[in-house]
């Protein structure tokens, strides 16, 4: 069964997503096949100082991965709080038409207290890149 | 679902990443000669009548360049990551409506897909500047994931706003609930912020600080030659495209043309790519004309001044649809 109008389109339909999985193979088969396609035609003549890390032209110094700045691993952490926020507010604005007054004042509340943790966030210096 | 319908779903999808491949192959082609006539310059002018051809040749000579992998490089990921992006960036299309009921595949969570899979295209930056284990790459991916994730927030924030004015996270509904105004006019706000989201989202100028070449040399792609590299290009303006179609949709009204009996026999898919083209020369525009920004500001902007304009962009949005009622 093949549902394609949009007046259907809010219930969930596991045949919806068949093209999806369509579209996968095929980007997989492109990302592999430019890959593989080459792999006659180009030359493969490496030697030692072809194969260093680019590094100006000089044998590479030191370890590349060494530390970074602890913010990379706040900026991170930040993502997935606000991202699953964000994410939760999806539902709620497709059905915002549905849900009134109520619905309004809920996400208010909801918006207000994740502000207060944004601004503590801010208050504690996490956004700052010194 | 019958073989017929599965198999039309297949012919669909091959002309559709066939199109869309050549579309991204001329798009280099277009980004060279845009940004050569407003540096007064000619661009590319050899292959071909005022070089049509030049991505043909440019990519029959990725095809013929030499794979080099690093010694030091972690194989596996490192062949891996490149393909991330292309079907992170390549898959994204199976939602964008084309036509009305022209769309590949018609999912319910069309937004929420797109979203998705931009996030997962940024693990193929991370790992790619991760697997090479070069300075100029890890830095590289580093800041572009950060610089990624960062600028997710903002844009997924700012579409909550145009899911509220259609009620549907559908991009097809939401192209019809445009017919009348687009959601531009509606919400100017969400709209600059998407705008600079998406910029930021694909790494272009004047957000491209993981490609800066006077820091980091090529930023995540530091290590990677031939055809990895290309598919590393081909991603990024994959995703350019994905990121103009979704904004033509979002606020531009998507395949709706202008209201004039003449073009009533225009098709309408014209209209849709008519905008993206229009949105994409804005992007080269922008390349060519702003500075890059300094890494402290770029995360500064998406933190301190997007993320609090979209969140105001929908509490004023319920509020107003509240009141108008």
């Amino acid at each position: 069964m093949c549902i394609k109008n949009s007046n259907m389109s809010e219930t969930f339909v596991p045949s919806d997503y068949f093209p999806v999985v369509i579209f996968f193979i095929f980007a997989l088969l492109i990302g592999f096949g430019t890959l593989l396609l080459g792999v006659v035609l180009r030359p493969k003549r490496p030697y030692t100082q072809k194969l260093y890390p680019y590094e100006s032209g000089n044998p590479p110094v030191g370890e590349p991965r060494y530390k970074f700045s602890v913010k990379f691993y706040i900026i991170a952490m930040l993502f997935v709080v606000f991202d699953v926020e964000a994410v939760f507010l999806y539902p709620w604005a497709v059905a915002y038409n549905k849900l009134g007054i109520f619905g309004f004042a809920e996400m208010m509340l909801f918006v207000f207290i994740l502000l207060i943790g944004y601004i503590y966030v801010w208050k504690k210096g996490a956004f700052d890149w010194e | 679902m019958t073989g017929v319908e599965m198999l039309i779903i297949v012919i669909k999808t091959v002309i559709v990443v066939s199109v869309f491949m050549l579309h991204v192959m001329y798009a280099q082609y277009f980004e060279r000669k845009v940004i050569a006539h407003m540096q007064a310059r000619l661009g590319p002018m050899r292959v071909g009548w005022h070089g049509i051809l030049q991505p043909i040749a440019d990519s029959l000579k990725l095809f013929l360049k030499e794979d080099i992998i690093p010694s030091s490089a972690d194989r596996p990921i490192f062949y891996v990551a490149p393909i991330i992006g292309v079907i992170a960036a390549l898959s994204s299309l199976a939602v964008i409506p084309l036509w009305e009921g022209l769309g590949v595949a018609n999912l319910n969570i069309g937004i929420l897909y797109i979203l998705a899979l931009s996030s997962v295209g940024s693990y193929c930056v991370i790992l790619g500047g991760w697997a090479s284990n070069s300075k100029y790459s890890f830095l590289g991916g580093l800041r572009s994931s950060a610089q990624v994730i960062s600028y997710e927030i903002a844009m997924g924030l700012s579409l909550v706003g145009v899911m509220m004015m259609a009620g549907s996270a559908n991009l097809s509904d939401i192209v019809k609930a445009q017919s009348g105004h687009w959601f531009i006019w509606y919400q100017p706000l969400a709209c600059f912020v998407f705008v600079m989201s998406a910029i930021a989202e694909t790494n272009r100028a004047p957000f491209d600080l993981t490609e800066a070449e006077t820091e980091l040399v090529a930023g995540f792609a530091t290590e990677y030659s031939g055809m990895r590299w290309a598919l590393f290009f081909m991603a990024e303006y994959a995703g350019m495209f994905i990121m103009t179609a979704l904004g033509t949709i979002c606020f531009l009204g998507g395949w709706n043309g202008p209201d004039f009996w003449i073009f009533a026999y225009v098709p309408k898919i014209v209209w849709l790519v008519l905008k993206i083209y229009g949105c994409i020369f804005i992007y080269f525009w922008i390349r060519a004309t702003l500075p890059r920004y300094r890494y402290d500001q770029l995360m500064s902007i998406g933190w301190k001044i997007f993320i609090p304009l979209s969140l105001a962009n929908i509490v004023v949005t319920g509020l107003v649809k509240i009141i108008w009622k």
